[in-house]
């Protein structure tokens, strides 16, 4: 199946080459395949294909990885706004498929 | 919460584990079932701690997991036939992914779970296999200043474990990549279906009301001949949005989930068209295409948090553009359908 793609130009990735050591953790862990490493650096080469789950970020010893990491979910968001608070997901403790 | 997945105990270094079956038996199936339907989620908890699984040693592979039965009985399940340890973190009964999010699958459990279960006593190696979507959660270098376990990540799916090991603990590509398959997205549909069904009945009871509004003014009489086709209409929409829009995804066209769930909501306007179904004038039938689009589009942009590929800032970007709009619709589409029913 090809892969599915949400909105062009809009994830808030951002990737600082110079710090990067070429671990290679970023590409371990992105489920998108947006990394790819080359010259013993990391570079971002699917950036539309992030959704910003911060996987990555959370996990470069560096921290040469920047995202705004939060609840893709529209649901969430509403909440949010309604709590005045970050996009938080409402649902209860153990909902499966809250975001 | 039964315990009917344990099979025994094992001694180990001062320690008693329970041993649990690699079998998913009848009763854990209808438990799935159950708990995708939203019955008694709560219950669906399995107690954190270290478990073993076959007969493991002390060089055995410790699996590390959610306290979500779903999540430990894939893992378990994957696992048949091997002999390990499985460490399974208080997620609150949450999934590994979305666990990870919040954080409670998160750096700080896992370091006080190996800590808890000493389980630097129990294994000689310092491996830990994680699952891939753990990571959004779990600082593997921070585990591993302060525990000393290195943490590897596995596939994203339980099923691909044992290739993983086969592998030499390495995920290719494929293992890595999450993907939003048909059957990925049929499984999300009964939960959603029931997690917004207190919405839908309100839509329906509005529409109710309204439907038995009368030309000789509110009159309120014409329950018996409209009341079941709005209530009908407006559970199509619901259907729309939560059903339809999800199982045909990629095919529908437009990238917003809520210009899919418009699409998707037209062609079911469109259907009950062409069946004669949708009666009254053109002011009724123009307010049916509103109530019916909006409902299927609101319930389609929810379906972002299912899904597996939207960002936090693409659906902020999706809802700036979309809401008013909804808004708008479902507003206009009300008054046209007491305009309808007046004139």
């Amino acid at each position: 199946m090809k892969d599915l793609v949400y909105l062009p130009d809009v994830v808030t990735l951002g990737l600082c080459e110079s710090t990067c050591n070429g671990c290679g953790m970023c590409i371990k862990v992105c489920p998108h395949d947006v990394f790819e490493l080359s010259g013993k650096k990391a570079h971002i080469v699917n950036r539309d294909y992030c959704m910003e789950c911060g996987a990555c970020a959370m996990n470069c010893p560096l921290q040469a990885i920047t995202v705004n990491s939060g609840v893709g979910c529209a649901a969430g968001i509403i909440n949010g706004i309604l709590r005045n608070t970050e996009p938080t997901c409402g649902c209860s403790e153990s909902n499966v498929n809250c975001c | 919460m039964n315990n009917s997945f344990l099979t025994g105990t094992l001694s180990i270094a001062d320690s008693i584990i329970p041993v649990v079956s690699d079998k998913i038996r009848f009763k854990d199936f209808i438990g799935a079932v159950r708990v995708r339907w939203g019955i008694k989620r709560d219950n669906y908890r399995v107690n954190p701690g270290l478990y073993a699984i076959g007969s493991p040693g002390q060089e055995s592979d410790v699996f590390v997991s959610a306290n979500y039965k779903l999540s430990f009985d894939a893992l378990r399940k994957n696992l048949s036939g091997e002999n390990g340890w499985i460490l399974v973190l208080d997620t609150k009964g949450v999934n590994v992914w979305c666990a990870a999010g919040k954080g409670t699958f998160g750096t700080k459990e896992l370091v006080s779970r190996i800590r808890t279960v000493s389980l630097e006593k129990i294994v000689n190696h310092r491996r830990l296999i994680l699952p891939q979507l753990g990571a959004t959660g779990v600082a593997a270098y921070k585990v591993k200043d302060e525990t000393g376990f290195n943490v590897h990540y596995g596939p994203v799916r339980a099923s691909d474990i044992k290739k993983f090991i086969i592998n030499g603990y390495r995920a290719d590509r494929d293992m890595r990549k999450v993907t939003f398959g048909f059957r990925d997205r049929i499984k999300l549909i009964p939960n959603d279906f029931m997690y917004g069904k207190y919405w839908l009945m309100g839509a329906m009871a509005i529409l109710f009301l309204i439907s038995g509004i009368g030309n000789e003014g509110l009159s309120y009489k014409d329950f018996s001949g409209e009341g079941g086709p709005a209530i009908l209409k407006v559970f199509l929409g619901y259907v729309s949005g939560i059903v339809i829009t999800p199982m045909f995804l990629p095919y529908i066209p437009g990238r917003h989930f809520s210009l899919k769930g418009f699409y998707a909501g037209s062609m079911v306007f469109l259907i009950l068209i062409m069946l004669k179904y949708s009666s009254g004038n053109i002011i009724e039938i123009l307010s049916w295409f509103l109530i019916i689009t909006t409902i299927s589009s609101f319930l389609a942009m929810n379906f972002t948090g299912s899904s597996t590929y939207t960002s936090l800032s693409g659906v902020k970007k999706e809802m700036k553009i979309s809401v008013p709009f909804q808004i708008g619709f479902a507003l206009i589409g009300l008054v046209l359908q007491v305009v309808g029913k007046l004139i």
